[in-house]
């Protein structure tokens, strides 16, 4: 297990540095340096637009700047905002853990209804109920989540008065952060009724950022179930005189969730990028809507580092993923 | 900090639990308790984060709305015009040669307290003159702070404009200029000549954190800063002792909605009380939803083609009437404008001060056009281009349709008209160097004055190559009226010249004028007081809640 953990980590190396230089030349394909994107109908003289590239070191030979990134990024460094002047790392974290929190919860929720939907489809094979089930995986795969959410705002919240519009807390609470994650700081805060309004706030959000992995969980949940019920050791079980029950929970399912935790892993990128949509409807304070602004505004710092931390929460997820399978499956532990 | 504002912090979106709260937060002895009972707060669903919260660095609508509540300047401009009025200059004096003004600074003023500063005197001279030297003279220790780059301060203009700034005594202070500059009163009614605490900035220099003065704001205005939670809230609490007397919101918060669909649901849901940019689509549901009103009015803009007044044949100001004439605006207005624009007739919008509305537009009449173009000797069909930029702005939603409905209008009077675009930049530079034929653009004014688009858009200074004159048009007559306009400090008389210019600007027509946007902001019923300001800013200043 350690051997196998740290030829993943040193496969890490290449595969960080490939997304360093990815980010650093594609943003910089881009028309326009954040200079000139600042200036507006009035334009900029050649010398304030020179003298500002100096200030930013945009004026620099390409792999000159890169060489420097590189260097400040071994050490921990990412560097600043050029809109904000501050720490790309100290933004980065601030509005993390609202991604990370909202990313969470609409997984749980993509669980939670996706995989007994996907098994209850496989057992049910060719019925009505399957039908419904595929027919609502993909009509979620296929739906536009701008649409989808405001759907979902106008019956829920405006018709129904059910669920808040956006943002994260009701307005009449004001915590400071101390972790980051509103489920918890609500909860260590004395404001009663604090944690409510949290959660309440995440229904909606949740529900639109989940329902496409939802879609993906069940259907794959569905095709690796029925895959293993036609296996010979399925037969054995129930000729031996398993109740279908035990037969289905342990047999069938802990084989099926091997492609099942792979598809939640993949998921989570899936997750990551949708939840630029899902933040800017819901004016969630997370990174996808972040990462948007730093792109349109050219702010080359925040857009490298922000992809670059992002990649690296993939990755992370995806090493876990590879842990988990060894629990899931003997063999596969065995086998490294 | 946290129970401290707590009753500051009682809010709207759950009215219902407000009374409870007020009477903990009275039982405890927070501050504010007297107030609590009636606490009035107003959520405005704001489009987007600051960039920091000081407007001398910032160049977005977006950062000047933050810091506004915050802070305040020499002059003011009167909420819902582009008329100004005394700030925290009580009075002031011009000389007679217009170059030296000499400003009486307003006693008493009370400077904010934040977490990290007290402040230990009254507002006076030397927040002025920190305040502008931070953004004038480079070896102010604050000049490069975060980023150290002025924009609005070089736009305007006023590095080279300021001769000299001096503090007379406590509450006296002179600029003098280097040359007469009636607008200057105008620029300093900007958002980028706020004052600061020059208190809170040596403050904050000792502690080594000079970059808080930029994030933490302490200023003078009606409203302190309480917190800024990134892309999700702006809390503000009324300043108790504002020269001006308490404002009437006890709390103002920023709830950053970035979306324009989810700025709409919250209203309707009264998670926020008013709102900027609608979707245009959504004017018509505004204008009907019980409990909302929808205020519109002309944005402070103007969309244009500029024709290249160097090129023939667009050098005869008859090819120029021509061609007004041979396109249709109402055409495009309806296309692609909808409810979001009204068509332009003079080359600044109807809400600055000296609009001429005496003046009548061309009428859309393609035989008489051609009439003309054969008269002034064009021979067709003609090739030439018009060029479209990229980008939306606010007075020109499509620029790419607007072209393609001037080339077909053109083509009916003989001109083969190639729609030529770049990427932005490029595009501006390209057309400020006169590279086009007909370029589109236009302008969104900084300070109301009708110098800000007259001088600087149509002057000959500006038609230099390189220069924002796009038409690259000097006109003798028209020059020598804006000139002698910016010398002239009393307004009714410049009001005479400006109309006069655009007398001109007409008869020679160097711009085919085509739009002003129309700004639409719903507010809540509950709302009283609240103005669309004419210079796009969002200002709650005087506004109450019913």
């Amino acid at each position: 297990m350690l051997r196998f953990l740290a030829s993943r980590l040193i496969v890490l190396v290449p595969t960080l540095l490939g997304v360093i230089l990815l980010a650093f030349f594609l943003v910089r394909q881009l028309h326009g340096d954040a200079v000139e994107v600042r200036a507006g109908e009035r334009g900029i003289t050649e010398e304030q637009l020179a003298e500002r590239r100096h200030a930013l070191g945009l004026d620099r030979p390409l792999h000159e700047q890169f060489l420097s990134y590189l260097g400040d990024v071994v050490q921990g460094d990412l560097g600043k905002s050029y809109v904000t002047q501050r720490p790309v790392l100290d933004e980065f974290a601030e509005l993390f853990p609202a991604t990370i929190e909202l990313s969470v919860v609409a997984m749980i929720f993509a669980i939670v209804i996706g995989l007994p939907a996907g098994i209850l489809a496989a057992l049910t094979r060719g019925s009505f109920l399957d039908h419904g089930v595929m027919g609502a995986a993909l009509t979620g795969y296929s739906m536009p989540i701008f649409w989808w959410a405001i759907l979902l705002i106008v019956l829920f919240s405006n018709t129904l008065g059910l669920t808040p519009v956006s943002g994260r807390l009701d307005i009449l609470y004001y915590i400071e952060p101390t972790t980051g994650f509103m489920l918890i700081d609500t909860l260590l805060s004395d404001e009663a009724g604090a944690f409510w309004s949290a959660l309440h706030h995440l229904i909606l959000p949740s529900i639109v950022l989940g329902t496409i992995p939802l879609a993906v969980i069940a259907r794959m949940t569905r095709s690796a179930m029925l895959e293993v019920l036609g296996e010979d050791y399925i037969r054995t079980a129930r000729a031996k005189g398993l109740s279908p029950r035990r037969v289905i929970w342990v047999h069938a399912l802990r084989n099926a969730l091997i492609p099942v935790v792979t598809v939640i892993g993949l998921q989570t990128g899936t997750l990551l990028a949708g939840a630029v949509l899902t933040e800017t409807i819901f004016s969630w304070p997370g990174v996808g809507k972040w990462l948007i602004d730093a792109i349109g505004r050219r702010d080359f710092p925040a857009v490298q580092g922000g992809i670059l931390l992002i990649a690296m929460t993939i990755i992370a997820v995806n090493l876990v993923v590879d842990l988990l399978y060894g629990l899931i499956n003997p063999r596969i532990r065995l086998q490294k | 900090m946290r129970s401290g504002t707590r009753s500051g912090m009682q809010s709207s979106g759950a009215m219902r639990t407000l009374a409870t709260a007020a009477v903990t937060a009275a039982a405890l002895g927070f501050g504010f308790a007297g107030q609590a009972q009636a606490a009035k707060t107003l959520v405005y669903c704001s489009e987007g984060s600051p960039e920091n919260f000081n407007p001398q660095l910032n160049t977005t609508g977006t950062s000047f709305d933050a810091a506004r509540p915050v802070y305040d300047r020499l002059i003011d401009f009167i909420p819902g015009t582009t008329q100004t009025r005394p700030g925290l200059a009580e009075s002031w004096t011009v000389s007679e040669d217009g170059l030296t003004y000499e400003f009486k600074l307003r006693q008493g003023v009370k400077i904010h307290a934040s977490k990290t500063f007290t402040p230990t005197r009254d507002f006076n001279a030397d927040d002025v003159l920190f305040s502008f030297e931070r953004m004038w003279k480079a070896d102010n220790p604050y000049h490069g702070v975060s980023g150290g780059s002025y924009d609005y301060f070089g736009d305007m203009g006023m590095a080279d404009l300021i001769g000299s700034i001096e503090k007379v005594d406590d509450y006296t202070v002179r600029f003098v200029l280097t040359k007469p500059n009636a607008p200057f009163i105008a620029n300093l009614a900007m958002d980028f000549a706020a004052i600061l605490s020059a208190e809170y900035a040596d403050a904050m220099l000792k502690a080594g954190t000079p970059e808080k003065v930029d994030q933490e704001p302490v200023g003078t205005g009606p409203f302190t800063f309480v917190a800024y939670q990134k892309d999700a809230v702006i809390r503000y609490t009324a300043f108790d002792d504002y020269w001006a007397g308490k404002p009437k919101l006890d709390n103002l918060i920023f709830a950053i909605t970035p979306d324009a669909s989810t700025r709409w649901a919250k209203l309707k849901a009264d998670e926020c009380q008013v709102m900027p940019y609608p979707n245009p689509q959504d004017l018509e549901t505004m204008k009907g939803t019980a409990g909302v009103t929808l205020l519109q009015q002309p944005g402070l803009n103007v969309g244009y083609m500029a024709f290249n007044t160097q090129k023939p044949p667009f050098d005869k100001a008859e090819v120029r009437q021509a061609l007004s004439m041979a396109i249709d605006k109402e055409a495009i207005i309806k296309a692609v404008y909808g409810a979001a624009g009204q068509p332009a007739k003079n080359p600044i919008p109807p809400t600055i001060w000296s609009y001429n509305d005496s003046i009548e537009d061309y009428p859309y009449d393609p035989e008489k056009a051609k009439a003309m173009l054969a008269e002034a000797g064009v021979t067709t069909p003609m090739e030439t281009d018009v060029w479209a930029m990229p980008v939306q702005r606010p007075y020109n939603p499509d620029a790419k349709k607007i072209a393609e409905l001037i080339q077909a209008d053109l083509a009916k009077v003989g001109l083969n008209a190639k729609v030529v675009t770049y990427e932005w930049g490029e595009y501006r530079k390209r057309c400020q160097a006169g590279e086009h034929d007909m370029c589109q653009l236009g302008w969104t004014g900084d300070n109301g004055d009708p110098d800000n688009f007259l001088y600087n858009l149509l002057g000959c200074d500006a038609a230099r190559p390189g220069g924002s004159n796009i038409a690259k048009w000097c006109d003798k007559e028209f020059d020598d009226l804006v000139r002698k306009a910016q010398t002239v400090p009393d307004t009714a008389e410049r009001t005479k010249l400006y109309e006069e210019a655009q007398v001109v600007f007409h008869r020679e027509a160097p711009w085919f004028v085509i739009a002003h946007s129309i700004v639409s902001e719903p507010i809540s019923d509950k709302v009283v007081n609240y103005k669309i300001s004419p210079l796009g800013s969002h200002e709650f200043k005087e506004v109450d809640m019913k």
